[in-house]
């Protein structure tokens, strides 16, 4: 069940993405351009449930498989969050590709998307280390 | 169908499986974070990471058979564009400790204000890269 339950929320998170449009770069570089407003509510939709459930399973204070939510605790807003956050987003802006979605499309094996994903690892490899991280 | 209906019941699933994943096994749903965690010296805790992985790329070939417009066979950017860009969102998504779903989809479910300062400069950078370059500058 431990691993069971991570692997179905994968398979979700993927469904999920293919559904909302978001595993095409197409689609995302048109709704950054401001050219097409569809994916405001794959957002809208997702953070509706995060912001309503959240809380619920944060009072419980555990998860059903394990003693411990592994949360971020950091609350200061620093230098190296607004740079990741802009230098995200300008690569983000320029392929129309974030990790999930670039995850999700490599079942093509697409020789362009693999360049992107392997350069993806080496960026999260690059970056200095820190003991807390949203992901 | 409405035009909004299907990305706002992606959205749904999305922040649902974020759900599951917190709710369960007490993990936030972020993918670069998921994934940073399996490079080579960080430390263990792998067999969930893989098996996300692993539920994602079945869920990626359930699209290929059934919803194949879903999922690109090649895209429009050139290779050297696609390598900075991946290189910029992983070093960002390190550096900034998350993504658009571990700051967007969970963080602001936490109420964190990190994040939201996250999302907020992701968003605007994001949009006005994708404007500089709209007529392929790169």
């Amino acid at each position: 069940m431990r691993h069971i339950a991570p692997f179905v929320c994968g398979l979700l998170f993927a469904l999920g993405l293919g559904l909302a449009g978001m595993t095409r770069p197409d689609k995302v570089l048109g709704f950054l351009r401001l050219e097409d407003p569809d994916l405001m509510f794959v957002m809208g939709g997702a953070v509706l449930v995060t912001f309503l459930g959240f809380p619920l399973i944060r009072r419980r204070g555990r998860a059903v498989l394990g003693p411990t939510l592994h949360l971020p605790s950091t609350t200061r807003i620093d230098r190296p969050l607004v740079l990741g956050a802009a230098l995200f987003g300008v690569g983000w802006g320029l392929a129309g590709l974030c990790p999930g979605p670039a995850l999700t499309d490599l079942v093509t094996l697409d020789p362009g998307l693999l360049l992107f994903c392997a350069a993806m690892l080496a960026g999260l490899a690059l970056a200095p280390r820190k003991r807390d991280s949203c992901g | 169908m409405l035009p909004y209906l299907s990305p706002l019941l992606g959205g749904i699933v999305l922040g649902t499986a974020a759900l599951l994943l917190l709710g369960l096994c007490g993990r936030v749903a972020g993918i670069s974070g998921i994934v940073g965690g399996l490079l080579p010296g960080r430390p263990g805790d792998r067999l969930w990471r893989l098996a996300f992985l692993a539920g994602l790329w079945t869920g990626g070939l359930l699209l290929l058979r059934w919803l194949p417009t879903a999922i690109p066979q090649s895209l429009a950017t050139g290779r050297i564009t696609l390598i900075v860009a991946g290189l910029l969102v992983g070093l960002g998504a390190g550096l900034g400790s998350g993504c658009t779903s571990g700051h967007g989809v969970c963080g602001l479910g936490l109420r964190s204000r990190r994040s939201l300062v996250a999302v907020l400069v992701f968003m605007a950078v994001a949009i006005a890269t994708a404007q500089l370059t709209r007529g392929g500058v790169l």
